[in-house]
């Protein structure tokens, strides 16, 4: 009897640890500083963790389908560039392009989003239709992105200059509240509900569990690999499209080097967060558990005044811990 | 029977691998509402047909024909929309998800919310426990695959074939795992299927199953058709002969072997899990062949693997020559002088890139490091090429890549590699899986040979023929349990089969 119950308690423990690490976290700088549990801190990590959420989601499906995704940073730069130059204020006296009439709110962002969306089907492509493994695939795209980025930002009368004087509607999007709620924060609960939907109850949220969990069973069962990959890739570079797009409105800038290594940040988010890295194996809830662990312990070590330099290698530390634990669960059984 | 019309041919499929002639002008004609048997040895190129009928593999030349009219299959959608759906021998499930989304995976029922399509989860749980309820079966659809034993996955696999409402149901040995009851249960739904139509190609090894319940069946042989018969006309002596192409008594080298004092014992052997091998205890002798027999999941490569340290033990104790070796790792192993020849020759043998020259010296590289610490280029040509002159290994040269010989002489070089760390006690886990039917022979004869010369040889083998013609006593395993050792003398088929299946229920 007792032997079951506490099977049922290490069950439980191993099914939440990351929930479990999430509370004990809060928890422990809290016994060090109390006034870290206030309404305002907790907005604050999470207007941070905003745009990682929507970034670690992309780089997930990636995950699930068993691929990588390393463009997703430069792609946040890309976007955060062009929706920065196409919205600052007509007076602006650097401004990307002098002339060019105001532009309604929606229009660069869509256009933003859709550049994201191109390279996502490009590492699509290349992974699907040419079968070149995604890692490489997407240090390629990575570094193509960076390229074009940095030759648009070079343009003149632009020069290389970072890009400033946004429009108020646009940066409203970054620091704004809507019912004293970061408009921010909202941004990301929707994108996480929708990730949910997709995750759960999509054909093609299935199919990514199915490529990911078996590729073979995936293609006797009739599935078209190929065209899932492309969409799946789409859609991840679209969030990290928008991402971008928020970055800049948050920030109230953008240069060439936004979102450097923020895919590195966002896998690493994921796998803390129980996505397997060899794929079929992820949860919505679970990534965000992974995106808040790590926000936390940016804010709430600085908080308590614990060195940066100290700050990495307790990151670090988590990382390889949280994944040794959690690979436990799926390791065959020998 | 012979009266329906024919629904499905394949006519002159010819395919080809490298190295390898897998089919060469197959025809093979099934007629609606029948089962029809497609029967040879492993390697006779019986899945390698069926695939290409499947899509997974496209035949270089022949076509198909279904209902009168020649079709394409590019891609397994192509078939299953054609209406032809397979049970897969490798189990092809999804682990980590549910029983009923493997069940729908490409074809998941979805409702509409304006412009979007959301799955239907109820009506895909309500029609899984309809389509268990019609097939009798108690699967719960919520189910992680992962958890279940290999028989439930084959049942539901089983479940998944016929749920596509198929013309044509291509079964690979789908009762590889399944218990006596549950294959009369599968044979029920055959015989169910045959009424509404359906013609089912059917493989298997098993001769009373298919004489049970084939009404056609080709027999296929080194990648060529040998014929069709109906099957009342056919016995089990009949289809052996045809199958194998000549008389049963050369098929297996004669043997000179003799047994002699004990060197390994094993006693009560226990897996920390509760599926795998319990209280196994046995001994193998100096010079001695002991087969082990058992169905697909009775846990035989895991004790192998737990014999060469690959595995965890819970309890139990393994003696070398009387001693008690620890052995915690494929290092101990080596130093105990046992080896061990993986099942899964391309994922845990070969390394496919490299040469036949360092494939063969793998295992063994310690003893050529010279006083510099640099390898002895001479002595590793030298004894590659004794090695490949001893076993008769059929390679252009040392520096061919092994994944460009054939699988037998693979199996060859992996032999090779084991024997050159001198081994005592070689541990065979399927030792001519896939494998053509002559380079079978020249392995018995090694296998035979090495025997002569003092080596005990372990050999785990799912050939009824070979662990009868091989060996000097077959233990049998059932779930894990050892249900039995036979001596050859009073082994036969019917012993074995019926102490392969002991422990089910």
């Amino acid at each position: 009897m007792n032997n079951i119950n506490s099977n049922r308690i290490k069950e439980f423990l191993s099914q939440n640890a990351i929930y479990i690490v999430l509370v004990v976290l809060v928890l422990s700088i809290a016994v060090t500083d109390p006034r870290f549990l206030s309404l305002s801190i907790l907005r604050d990590i999470l207007l941070q963790s905003s745009t990682r959420v929507i970034i670690a989601l992309g780089a997930a499906v990636v995950l699930i389908t068993g691929g990588t995704d390393l463009s997703a940073g430069r792609v946040v730069g890309l976007t955060a560039v062009l929706s920065a130059s196409m919205l600052q204020t007509s007076d602006y006296v650097r401004r990307f392009f002098p002339n060019m009439p105001d532009l309604p709110l929606w229009l660069p962002v869509m256009i933003a989003i859709a550049a994201g969306l191109i390279v996502g089907w490009l590492n699509g492509m290349i992974v699907a239709k040419f079968n070149v493994p995604p890692f490489i695939a997407t240090l390629g795209t990575m570094v193509i992105v960076y390229g074009v980025n940095s030759i648009y930002f070079n343009l003149p009368p632009n020069d290389s200059q970072p890009i400033g004087g946004l429009r108020d509607d646009f940066t409203n999007l970054g620091s704004g509240y809507f019912l004293s709620v970061p408009i921010i924060v909202i941004i990301a609960v929707i994108i996480s509900v929708l990730a949910w939907v997709l995750f759960n109850k999509t054909r093609l949220g299935k199919n990514m569990y199915a490529i990911g969990g078996n590729r073979e069973a995936a293609k006797v069962s009739g599935i078209n690999v190929g065209r899932n990959l492309l969409i799946i890739y789409a859609i991840a570079g679209a969030l990290y499209g928008l991402a971008g797009v928020l970055e800049a409105a948050r920030t109230g800038g953008a240069t060439n080097n936004y979102g450097n290594m923020y895919e590195l940040d966002a896998i690493a988010a994921c796998v803390v967060g129980g996505v397997s890295t060899s794929g079929g194996i992820g949860t919505v809830p679970g990534i965000l558990a992974g995106v808040l662990i790590f926000g936390v312990i940016n804010y709430g070590l600085t908080f308590i005044g614990v060195n940066p330099y100290w700050q990495l290698i307790i990151k670090g530390i988590i990382i390889v811990t949280a994944v040794a634990f959690d690979i436990r669960k799926y390791l065959a059984k020998k | 029977m012979t009266e329906n019309e024919i629904l499905l041919e394949m006519n002159k499929i010819s395919k080809e691998f490298p190295g390898v002639k897998a089919l060469d002008n197959v025809t093979l004609k099934v007629r609606a509402g029948s089962v029809h048997a497609l029967m040879g040895e492993n390697g006779a190129g019986k899945s390698t047909l069926m695939k290409c009928l499947f899509g997974i593999y496209r035949q270089d030349a022949g076509e198909i024909i279904l209902n009168g009219e020649k079709i394409e299959i590019k891609d397994s959608k192509d078939a299953l929309d054609y209406g032809i759906s397979m049970i897969h021998q490798e189990l092809h499930p999804v682990p980590y998800r549910s029983v009923m989304e493997n069940i729908w995976l490409g074809r998941f029922p979805v409702k509409n919310f304006g412009l979007i399509k959301l799955i239907d989860e109820k009506k895909m749980f309500k029609d899984t426990e309809q389509l268990f309820r019609d097939l009798d079966m108690d699967i719960n659809p919520n189910t992680i695959v992962r958890n279940m034993s290999v028989s439930k996955v084959q049942s539901m696999e089983i479940a998944k074939a016929t749920s596509y409402n198929s013309k044509v149901i291509v079964m690979d040995e789908p009762t590889s795992s399944l218990t006596e009851n549950e294959v009369g249960h599968l044979f029920r739904i055959i015989r169910e299927l045959k009424n509404r139509g359906v013609a089912v190609i059917y493989i298997s090894h098993k001769m009373e199953e298919i004489l049970e319940i084939a009404d056609e069946v080709t027999i296929m042989r080194d990648g060529r058709l040998i014929g069709t018969w109906t099957a009342s006309e056919l016995t089990t002596d009949i289809i052996i002969s045809r199958m194998v192409g000549r008389d049963l008594t050369n098929r297996f080298p004669e043997r000179s072997n003799i047994p002699g004092e004990v060197v390994m014992k094993v006693e009560k052997l226990t897996s920390p899990f509760h599926k795998s091998f319990k209280d196994v205890s046995f001994e193998v002798r100096k010079g001695e062949i002991l087969g082990i027999g058992g169905l697909v999941g009775a846990q035989r490569t895991e004790l192998v693997e737990a014999l060469f340290g690959l595995r965890s033990v819970q309890s139990g104790k393994i003696f070398i020559n009387g001693k008690e070796a620890g052995i915690k790792s494929p290092i101990d192993a080596k130093n105990h002088k046992i080896a061990l020849l993986t099942e899964e020759r391309r994922v845990t043998g070969i390394f496919p890139a490299l040469t036949v020259l360092e494939n063969t010296l793998m295992a063994n590289l310690g003893n050529y490091v010279t006083s510099c610490l640099l390898l002895d280029e001479k002595r590793r040509k030298e004894d590659t090429e004794k090695s490949i002159e001893m076993l008769r290994v059929k390679t252009p040269s040392f520096k061919t890549l092994i994944k460009d010989l054939s699988g037998g002489n693979q199996q060859k070089v992996l032999i090779a590699r084991w024997l050159l760390t001198e081994p005592e006690i070689l541990i065979l886990d399927e030792p001519t899986r896939g494998i053509d039917v002559g380079a079978k022979y020249e392995i018995y004869s090694i296998i035979a040979e090495l025997a002569k010369n003092g080596k005990s040889i372990i050999m785990i083998s799912s050939e009824m023929p070979e662990l009868l013609g091989m060996s000097d006593r077959i233990m049998v395993m059932c779930e894990g349990r050892l249900s039995g050792i036979l001596d050859n003398k009073d082994a036969t088929q019917e012993k074995v089969m019926q102490l392969a299946t002991q422990f089910m229920s």
